[in-house]
């Protein structure tokens, strides 16, 4: 190509070549480590959908975490309770439509209901004004740790021995023991069974939230669903039904709508707002926001909660999330797992094939 | 202000430097954002949103002001194969800043998502809820993402290929115009005419 006896060759300078080579590594190598591709040490979403797979095995289609559960759909009726702290719509007086979701926690969507003592509740309020309010709630008080990096360790820990096919004893005894924040959950979890029905449960929202009033006022809050039902449900000890709580809740709805009490709990000034290992003081004020109030339910794989990403950062103006750490890692992680269930129904190169877990590959 | 053929109008100039502030932050913004768990993820999507925006209507902008104002020729003795790279990766950069914030706001309408702007401006979707064309969506906005980071390494690279090694004047003319620039870059010999390529006295090769 060079010809150095034309006039239009351009001259060679090795200082100039050496300019633009540094310019064009210098943006590269800092587009890499921002992208997290250069800094191998950083906690991405990906490195925990990844564990999260690790630990339960890759099923195509499904949500990575909460595999299991069914679409309930309903509304909100709003009694106006929290409209003096927060200008969301969904707060003021009126119905609002409601898509949930009931799961329980683990990426195995064919897990049976008894494996784990904890429910979940996410809900998806669509506002008249278009706006969404989307929560995903946990049938315990707390959470059992405070940051994604010690979530992330958690997991690591819990990851199945692949001799054994479970989690190694001594690695989680080790991480609980390096973790004392756990101390609050343990206890939880040491009375914990796992329920007959997701209609008698509480949900709380573990993280904090902050509400917005008219004035820009802002007021640290916390949230549970309250159930009205209070029996102790009847289909849990039918021996070999391993879905259960589905079957449950579909015999509950053939009878009526079920109901929640919306209560929102107001933090004092120096409440811990990131710190979803503790509790806040009993004494705190809360006030009864409304009523939710669900009608119907289908099937997880084909109702309208399936293509939902229940982010609990889609929140509506007068909701905003607080400085709890966990959230945006929810939000984080939540993205990528929409991003590898929803490629793999387009069956786009590249995605996961469904395999199973390796203690059930035999 | 006098219309000189050999360089970008003043419009044009602004609008590429202020959009390639744009892209590049919102490049970095957008990598650095999914690949975060900790509150950086937040507001760099609470930025990654209206900034896409304002791209978008800045490039429709733009996208004006070059049809209405051709851009000045290339150098005459530029050979063909990089007049034809100058052509493509121009109009690659005018297709990509343009499709980028639309196949975002697709992506976002089809996921189900609202279209949030800020706390309380909302945007309408602009696709019907699809997951199958979520994914197809945001895997092409990640995917043009890095295409458009390459077109941007290899714009920037060229652009100093042309004001480092060839002094073609092509730098100067998106800078601040042929005749004032030189100086400025440290170069005092300025091209007599247009697409004529000055001849380096120092060149030893």
């Amino acid at each position: 190509m060079h010809d150095p006896t034309s006039p239009h060759s351009p001259p060679r300078r090795i200082g100039s070549w050496t300019l633009i080579a540094t310019a064009v590594a210098v943006a590269a190598v800092s587009f890499g480590y921002v992208g997290g591709w250069l800094a191998p040490h950083r906690l991405t979403p990906e490195k925990l959908v990844n564990q999260l797979q690790d630990n339960a095995g890759t099923f195509a289609g499904y949500r990575r975490n909460h595999a299991k559960g069914v679409c309930v759909m309903g509304y909100f009726d709003s009694n106006g309770g929290a409209q003096p702290y927060s200008v969301a719509q969904v707060f003021e007086p009126g119905r609002t439509p409601v898509v949930g979701r009931f799961a329980i926690p683990g990426g195995n969507p064919y897990a049976p209901d008894s494996s784990v003592p904890i429910r979940s509740m996410a809900l998806r309020f669509a506002q008249a004004n278009g706006q969404q309010w989307r929560t995903g709630m946990n049938s315990m008080p707390v959470f059992p740790v405070a940051t994604p990096q010690a979530f992330y360790a958690q997991l690591q820990a819990q990851q199945p021995d692949p001799a054994t096919g479970k989690p190694d004893p001594a690695k989680v005894g080790a991480f609980f023991a390096a973790h004392p924040e756990t101390a609050a959950f343990l206890a939880w979890v040491k009375t914990a069974k796992p329920s007959a029905s997701f209609a008698t449960e509480n949900y709380w929202s573990l993280n904090a939230f902050v509400f917005v009033d008219a004035n820009g006022r802002r007021q640290a809050v916390r949230w549970r669903m309250v159930p009205e039902a209070a029996d102790a449900g009847g289909h849990a000890g039918k021996a070999g039904d391993a879905d259960y709580l589905a079957s449950d809740l579909a015999a509950r709805l053939a009878q009526g709508p079920l109901r929640w009490h919306l209560q929102v709990t107001l933090a004092n000034p120096g409440d811990p707002t990131n710190d979803a290992t503790k509790t806040w003081p009993d004494d705190r004020r809360t006030i009864d926001a409304g009523t939710l109030v669900l009608e119907h339910t289908e099937p997880q794989d084909s109702g309208s909660c399936r293509d939902i990403n229940y982010d609990p950062l889609v929140l509506p103006a007068g909701i905003a999330g607080s400085d709890d750490p966990l959230l945006p890692a929810r939000s984080a992680a939540y993205a990528d797992s929409y991003l590898r269930r929803t490629s793999e129904e387009a069956h786009l190169p590249g995605t996961a094939a469904a395999h199973m877990p390796p203690e059930k590959t035999r | 202000m006098k219309t000189d053929p050999n360089t970008f109008t003043l419009a044009a100039r602004v609008l590429h430097w202020l959009m390639a502030v744009l892209i590049v932050a919102m490049l970095f913004i957008g990598v650095g954002m999914v690949a975060s768990v900790s509150e950086r993820h937040e507001w760099l999507l609470a930025i990654h949103k209206p900034l896409g925006i304002a791209i978008l209507i800045l490039a429709i902008v733009r996208l004006a002001v070059r049809l209405r104002h051709p851009p000045p020729p290339l150098p005459a003795d530029l050979p063909a194969i990089q007049k034809l790279a100058a052509l493509a990766s121009h109009w690659l950069l005018y297709f990509l800043m343009l499709a980028m914030p639309l196949i975002g706001w697709a992506m976002l309408s089809a996921g189900g998502y609202p279209v949030m702007l800020g706390t309380s401006l909302r945007l309408p979707p602009i696709f019907p809820v699809s997951p199958v064309a979520f994914a197809v969506l945001r895997q092409l906005h990640g995917g043009f993402a890095m295409l458009l980071f390459l077109t941007f390494l290899a714009h920037m690279a060229a652009a100093l290929y042309h004001g480092l090694i060839r002094r073609d004047g092509v730098l100067p003319s998106m800078l601040r115009g042929r005749k004032t620039v030189p100086a400025l870059i440290g170069y005092t010999d300025p091209p007599a005419a247009e697409g004529t390529n000055e001849v380096d006295t120092e060149r030893t090769d």
